[in-house]
């Protein structure tokens, strides 16, 4: 039996995933988000999602399907502004107050990210203190500067796109689409990667991006 | 007396940056600086979302839609450029490895205190970004916005009305009528727009200015106001 994470179907991939689950989205401004895998996501009509995604408003990203299917409870992101003057299905929920948000500096969300993938618990941060984001979070004072507590954050579902998957589950990712799909795929027990191309032979060692063993399962979608 | 369009404020802050810099800038006018780097001076900028030597935007036929700023703009990579994951883009932020940080405000205090991410519109979710962890960590935080609100109020104040950004981190402000530093005594002018009295600017500044000896005119080309 050899290692083989390529797969067909997103779906039977994430039967394990139940109402209530935290899931990971990466991307970030059109590159990188796993949309195909989303829309999977979506069809299986789970309810009361946490979502931690850079972006609940981005219009190229596929979050705001599961959004709008109001499957999501709450989001963990740094921007939650839609670009148009009309409201956008997360802000229509949010002034509803039907959907919870907790809205972070880009660098803490990411490193939040990091840290529960590599086992560290809580970190302070510069970031955000000194504003009302760091409202009720613990501050402390080194080396005459204030600092901010930020705790991990794990999900039970990473999502990422990368460019070329190995049956190892080995990932490249080109121009800017790495991103956050680095990080969350260290911080979640299930990661699925769709792929423009996923290929038996391994990509050359120095050239691997994610290590397959940070991924369960490749999904080749055929389209860049 | 004619206040700078918001490209020949581009121009007047580009003209500070200095070769071999790594620069960050944020959305907006901020970007438009980079067009108006002295030519033959070497500047790296870099975007938040992982590239390190962004360059200019792409063309229509190089546009890819994978390659992109932190501004969404599909864009190109400089000669030399590196592109990374958004962990260590901002492990480089906080880590203070950004030499100057531009940022467009809303509002910026006498004590440095930055207010650029929450207006306050009604209903409309919150923007953070990249932003405060900008603003808490670049070696230095230079402003570019408009003197006044579109009302005529002023941005430039003793204390920020809205939420801050970061506590006492700007060092400089490029505004449509003068370039200021802040420092220990609060707003220094350093040059003001031709055909402009010292008067008058303070009357259109919410905080005491001082004038430096040596305050001059800004001396902006003209260039056609667009993005």
């Amino acid at each position: 039996m050899a290692i083989d994470k390529r797969i067909t179907s997103a779906s039977e991939a994430m039967q394990g995933i139940k109402d209530g689950a935290t899931i990971m989205l990466s991307g970030f401004g059109g590159s990188g988000f796993a949309n195909t895998l989303i829309t999977a996501l979506r069809d299986l009509g789970l309810r009361d999602l946490t979502v931690v995604a850079n972006s609940a408003t981005h219009p190229l990203a596929k979050t705001q399907i599961l959004i709008e299917a109001k499957q999501v409870r709450k989001v963990i992101c740094s921007a939650a502004r839609g670009r148009g003057k009309d409201l956008s299905a997360f802000e229509e929920q949010w002034k509803a107050g039907t959907i919870e948000l907790e809205v972070l500096p880009q660098g803490t969300f990411a490193e939040r990210i990091r840290a529960g993938g590599a086992g560290i618990p809580a970190f302070y941060t510069p970031s955000g203190a000194g504003t009302d984001l760091a409202n009720g979070k613990e501050i402390r004072r080194f080396n005459g500067r204030d600092y901010v507590l930020e705790t991990a954050i794990e999900a039970d579902l990473t999502l990422i796109r990368g460019d070329i998957g190995d049956r190892f589950g080995n990932l490249t990712f080109r121009g800017s689409q790495a991103n956050f799909g680095p990080a969350m795929a260290t911080a979640a027990k299930l990661v699925i990667a769709e792929v423009f191309t996923a290929q038996e032979a391994p990509i050359a060692p120095d050239r691997v991006m994610l290590p397959g063993v940070f991924v369960d399962h490749v999904l080749a979608v055929g389209s860049r | 007396m004619k206040k700078l369009n918001r490209q020949q404020m581009a121009w007047r802050a580009a003209q500070d940056l200095q070769e071999g810099m790594l620069v960050n800038l944020g959305l907006g006018m901020p970007v438009a600086c980079s067009q108006y780097v002295p030519h033959g001076r070497e500047i790296v900028f870099q975007s938040e979302n992982g590239i390190i030597g962004a360059g200019p935007l792409a063309g229509k036929n190089a546009a890819d839609p994978d390659l992109v700023d932190a501004g969404s703009r599909q864009i190109t990579v400089a000669v030399g450029g590196v592109v990374i994951d958004s962990v260590a883009s901002f492990a480089m932020i906080r880590g203070g490895h950004i030499d100057v940080t531009l940022l467009g405000a809303f509002e910026v205090a006498a004590n440095g205190d930055l207010a650029n991410w929450d207006s306050r519109i009604p209903d409309k979710g919150p923007l953070v970004g990249g932003a405060m962890d900008l603003a808490a960590s670049a070696k230095a935080v230079w402003v570019i916005m408009e003197h006044t609100t579109r009302k005529g109020g002023p941005r430039l104040l003793d204390t920020c009305t809205l939420p801050l950004t970061a506590p006492t981190c700007v060092k400089r402000v490029y505004t449509d009528l003068a370039v200021l530093s802040v420092g220990p005594d609060g707003f220094t002018v350093h040059e003001i727009i031709p055909g402009m009295s010292q008067a008058e600017l303070q009357a259109v500044t919410g905080a005491k200015l001082t004038f430096a000896p040596d305050c001059g005119v800004i001396k902006a080309p003209d260039l056609a106001d667009e993005e």
